[in-house]
């Protein structure tokens, strides 16, 4: 099949026509602009809405109407944009409005910096606003899954109904690969619940207003058993040379990239190693950890462009079957060197 | 038998929540009858707010959602540019409009969004129990300006009907009240002519209705009617301020 040379970026947002999506509502931020611009350019051609928002909190907002009338919508942002989307996304979470929510990542707190992070861990997998709800979250690793993922998420968020968040490092934004331009879809859900003008039917309403404590609480109930059955289905992570790893690296987005190469190099070098590659976020891949420390891996090294988020995860995943260490940067992504030597150090100590 | 006066299919056969004297029920009324009239139930979509009307779409018997608060016209844009055949409006307080919800308010004005907003102003929190809003006039007491509102520390009430009649993109902005019949009549008017600004496209349009809120304003219902002729209207005139043609 031919190759197209693409940015990351703009893999994604072409990802989303290609899933269907007719509905952009974003507000300019570094490093995720150039989705909006894409939008901006090819919207008008092929009969989508494109609206650049006064706003992050009037985006998210603009994307819950839209959804609400059945549409596949986008909006995408980065760390300090995301956090003002947050008020929307705990009332589309509630009100089970499908959407893609895309986090091209940069480091914070704060302003923070735009170089490359996954320093929005936390405000991804623990839902991130107000409220008992989550998200799920697509990790990324090359432009290639940018459009991949942008596609599966619509799918996702509609299966589920339910905000699909993509989170990617600002360089898989920026930087540019070859990938294969995958077939449109057409979205084949039918969404009875959308308000849509009440023609022929009773009006529906979507609120996300329980005053009765009661009909909360039935709420909120009814919220966890869809988060349960997304767990119990939708788990996804990419292992690599894990069956007889005593040391299992674990590294999402690009990260994961820079780790399998290291990997494959201490391999070279007698050091049992694999990688675990999660690829959702949220829900967490846990039986993919429990299942490498089943197979005799006694420590796990956490590598992020963090200060150790996802270390919390690993180790509720092994409630204490095995160790887990951290290596993290931020703002700099580590050349595979860094890693091996860091994997050697170890490696060393334990005698492995 | 002839039948002279019923209750409009666009409202339910339910009991308002509102405090006795309120005039939110007026309203919801007048909207229900306008929607009826113009053959519109079926394809409008409602916005309610936080604040009072939070659950206005109890008696709306039309497609409605609850909008977090101030955010209702950035979701009816949403909603009218996925949907531009349908009428869509939005249902919000002083304090949703023009105080948490300011940017959305001005920003959908501005761009002229093609949508209709019924701005209930009764200067004051109702719902949270009888706080300051932007609109709170000078001197009126509640419950944080408990000494009156005072300028030197709250500045002065804010008139939207004015403030988006300077936007471009506002094509109908009006002001009126529902404090005796014949302003019931008027309000009923405006409302059409806001509906009917939306449905020939000519962009944004606002209905801003002096309304009352007896319990906060700890007056009875007929003196509630009284302050909005004796004291709102003077700071807050009635009339047209945007008719684009």
């Amino acid at each position: 099949m031919e190759k197209v040379l693409m940015k990351g970026n703009e893999a994604l947002a072409e990802g989303a026509i290609r899933a269907g999506c007719r509905a952009y509502f974003g507000y300019p931020i570094t490093p995720s602009s150039e989705i909006a611009e894409y939008m901006a350019r090819k919207y008008p051609k092929i009969g989508g809405v494109f609206l650049q928002a006064e706003s992050e909190l009037a985006a998210i907002n603009m994307v819950y109407g839209a959804a609400s009338t059945g549409a596949r919508v986008m909006t995408a942002s980065s760390g300090p944009g995301i956090s003002l989307k947050q008020e929307g996304i705990s009332f589309i979470a509630e009100a089970e409005l499908p959407c893609v929510i895309v986090n091209i990542s940069r480091g914070g707190p704060g302003l923070g910096g735009i170089q490359p992070a996954q320093s929005d861990y936390f405000q991804a997998t623990r839902g991130g606003g107000h409220g008992d709800y989550h998200t799920m979250v697509l990790a990324p690793a090359s432009v290639q899954d940018m459009m991949d993922f942008a596609m599966e998420g619509f799918e996702l968020a509609d299966k589920y109904r339910i905000p699909v968040m993509i989170m990617a490092e600002g360089t898989l934004g920026q930087m540019m690969e070859p990938i294969i331009l995958r077939d449109p879809v057409t979205p084949g859900y039918e969404k009875p619940w959308a308000t849509t003008g009440c023609k022929g039917r009773k009006p529906n309403v979507i609120t996300t207003l329980h005053l009765p404590p009661e009909e909360l609480e039935q709420r909120n109930r009814y919220l966890k058993s869809k988060y349960d059955l997304i767990k119990a289905r939708e788990k996804r992570a990419e292992t690599f040379m894990t069956e007889d790893a005593k040391l299992v690296l674990v590294a999402f987005g690009l990260m994961s990239r820079v780790a399998k190469r290291a990997v494959m190099e201490v391999r070279k070098r007698g050091i049992k190693a694999g990688l675990i590659r999660p690829i959702t976020l949220w829900p967490f891949p846990d039986e993919h950890i429990v299942e490498a420390a089943e197979n005799g891996a006694k420590l796990f090294l956490s590598l992020e462009i963090n200060m150790g988020q996802m270390v919390e995860d690993i180790k509720l995943a092994l409630n204490g079957r095995s160790r887990v260490e951290f290596y993290g940067r931020i703002g700099i992504i580590p050349n595979p060197e860094e890693i091996v030597g860091v994997v050697m150090q170890i490696a060393e100590r334990e005698g492995l | 038998m002839k039948v002279v006066a019923k209750r409009p299919e666009s409202l339910y056969d339910k009991k308002f929540h509102y405090c006795p004297g309120c005039t939110h029920g007026i309203i919801h009324r007048v909207i229900a009858e306008c929607i009826d009239e113009m053959g519109l139930r079926e394809k409008t979509i409602g916005v309610c707010p936080v604040g009072c009307g939070v659950l206005a779409y109890e008696y709306f018997n039309f497609d409605m959602l609850e909008a977090a608060h101030g955010r209702a016209p950035a979701i009816a844009t949403g909603i009218k540019r996925m949907l531009p055949e349908n009428f869509v409006f939005t249902y919000q307080g002083d304090g949703d409009l023009a105080s948490i919800g300011m940017a959305e308010i001005v920003h959908a004005s501005a761009r002229g969004e093609n949508i209709t907003v019924i701005f209930i102003n009764n200067t004051i929190y109702g719902m949270t129990g009888g706080q300051m809003a932007p609109t709170t006039l000078i001197g009126q007491v509640t419950t944080t300006s408990p000494y009156g509102r005072k300028p030197e520390l709250a500045g002065y009430p804010v008139r939207m009907a004015e403030l988006l009649a300077t936007n471009e993109g506002s094509a109908y902005i009006c002001r009126t009240s529902v404090h005796n019949p014949a302003n019931v009549n008027k309000t009923k008017k405006a409302i059409k002519k806001a509906i009917q600004t939306q449905l020939e496209g000519k962009g944004f349009s606002m209905v801003e209705i002096l309304s009352t809120c007896p319990t906060n304003w700890g007056m009875s219902p007929l003196k509630a009617l009284e302050r909005v002729e004796k004291e709102m209207i003077p700071y807050f005139p009635l009339g047209e301020f945007k008719v684009k043609e």
